[in-house]
């Protein structure tokens, strides 16, 4: 189960794209994000150019690319999806070895597998290069209201409590006799879900408490947050990527 | 014969359609922000980032079924709604939704305003009317408590895959012309499997909690305070 995802995602270096303040990466993203979406699906040079950027912010990060590309798998049921629309799709067709494929389902499978791996591919680099803690710190910067970050920010310091007291509750059970192989353990853990849910919330209450007496108010301490606020300088260096990929989707909406 | 996981990503649907559910999402959770304010107490607090991880870590959880790589997962709207109340449930579900497509990918950045719409706003919704409705007409007993929870989570489950269906007929990237009724049978059928996954594990968990900490269990909590005085709780505006 999720164990230690935020860990996992992160790739711990010191790059330019590292270095920068989470917030503007969080924005940078977003953008990059709405201008694959908005590039009509017939334009392929423009996707060509994504992938472009997306390998120049890889290479600036150090971010490898048989570790992106083993992640992408996470879209996978749509591209099984992209590929079942060439079938399903109405309206006109062409004959392809034998096959007769609709060509809006054509264009449709494209139009998921580019815009989707892109988009997969963007949220994975700020992932690598952003922790989970400082995502929270860029999402309160971005006037995120303090109700949707507090639970965040819990709902990542929890998620260790659950994998951890589901780890004890798991060797609590071999100890005791418990044989639980692949499928079986499904079965244990059904059972167990409950109780699971109960002790994480006891112990998590302890640490809340705990963090109510060290004078917790719904935000983290300054001293937490790695970088400063980001400055002029920093949002216009970030700003080159999406920048250029807003130019290449305006292209694109202008030349078909 | 369809592959889709309830998240949808990027290029499925297109751009105007997923603006404006974008912008419905973003009003529906301002509101639920104004309102969560009143309910996020102490006890609450920590419940609500339980909760969120709760149902991160249960996502995570992918039920193959039937042979054809058909997957979905499960959406605990209902777990929310019941633990923590409708408002701040909603925003557990919306959150842990922005996270998964901020750092994960799953499930598109641009595609948000859709997912948050079929899985925070549409199940929070459906299964909190059920709970108030059901928690009422109900013996209060530990098997009307159950029942509840089992037929909101089933209910909520279907209910957010109809939600991606008229979403896909308003602005689907490809026409698929009559086989939409087949996308509509397909996902009420597989999502009323996972339904049945999800509404034993929301029923497990809610009596577990309700047998050792009822004063945990918001639902339970705001059916009491209702019944002596005028009943001011928030009941009809969970449709919101």
């Amino acid at each position: 189960m999720g164990a230690g995802h935020a860990h996992v995602l992160h790739q711990e270096r010191d790059t330019p794209v590292h270095r920068l303040p989470p917030e503007v990466k969080v924005v940078a993203m977003v953008v990059f994000t709405l201008a694959v979406v908005a590039t009509p699906r017939e334009a392929f040079w423009a996707f060509g150019g994504y992938a472009l950027l997306v390998a120049a912010v890889a290479t600036l990060a150090r971010v490898g690319a048989r570790w992106l590309l083993v992640r992408t798998t996470i879209e996978l049921p749509f591209v099984l999806f992209a590929f079942v629309l060439p079938f399903l799709g109405a309206g006109e067709r062409v004959e392809w070895a034998g096959l007769s494929l609709s060509v809006d389902g054509l264009y449709g499978g494209w139009n998921i597998l580019a815009k989707g791996t892109l988009g997969v591919l963007a949220s994975l680099l700020l992932a690598a290069t952003t922790t989970s803690r400082d995502l929270i710190l860029g999402l309160d910067r971005l006037r995120c209201p303090q109700v949707l970050t507090q639970i965040a920010s819990f709902m990542l310091r929890y998620l260790e409590v659950l994998v951890g007291e589901a780890r004890r509750m798991r060797v609590a059970r071999l100890s005791r006799g418990d044989d639980p192989r692949f499928l079986w353990q499904l079965r244990g853990f059904a059972a167990g879900v409950g109780a699971l849910f109960l002790r994480a919330f006891e112990r998590g209450e302890r640490v809340y408490l705990a963090m109510l007496s060290r004078g917790y108010a719904g935000r983290m301490p300054a001293v937490w947050s790695g970088t400063g606020t980001a400055d002029a300088g920093q949002w216009a260096v970030a700003a080159v990527v999406p920048v250029l990929a807003v130019g290449i989707a305006a292209a694109a909406l202008v030349l078909t | 014969m369809e592959t889709l996981a309830m998240h949808i990503s990027n290029g499925i649907i297109n751009g105007p359609v997923a603006a404006v559910f974008a912008a419905f999402a973003l009003a529906v959770l301002a509101f639920c922000v104004l309102r969560a304010r009143a309910d996020l107490d102490d006890r609450l607090a920590p419940m609500a980032g339980l909760v969120a991880a709760f149902i991160f870590a249960v996502q995570m959880l992918n039920f193959p079924i039937l042979t054809a790589g058909v997957s979905g997962h499960l959406l605990g709207g209902a777990l929310a709604a019941l633990l923590v109340g409708p408002w701040v449930g909603a925003l557990c579900v919306a959150v842990v939704l922005v996270v998964q497509a901020l750092v994960f990918g799953d499930g598109g950045v641009a595609m948000l305003g859709l997912n948050i719409t079929n899985m925070a706003v549409l199940g929070t919704a459906a299964a909190y009317l059920l709970i108030a409705v059901l928690l009422r007409v109900l013996p209060r007993t530990r098997a009307g408590l159950g029942v509840t929870a089992f037929v909101s989570a089933l209910v909520s489950v279907v209910v957010a895959s109809q939600g991606f269906v008229v979403e896909y007929a308003l602005g689907g990237t490809t026409d698929l012309g009559g086989n939409l009724t087949g996308l509509a049978g397909t996902m009420a059928f597989v999502h009323l499997l996972i339904g049945i996954g999800e509404g034993l594990i929301t029923a497990t968990t809610v009596l577990t909690v309700a047998k050792v900490r009822p004063d945990l269990v918001y639902a339970l909590r705001a059916l009491k305070s209702a019944t002596p005085p005028a009943p001011s709780v928030p009941v009809a505006g969970g449709a919101r």
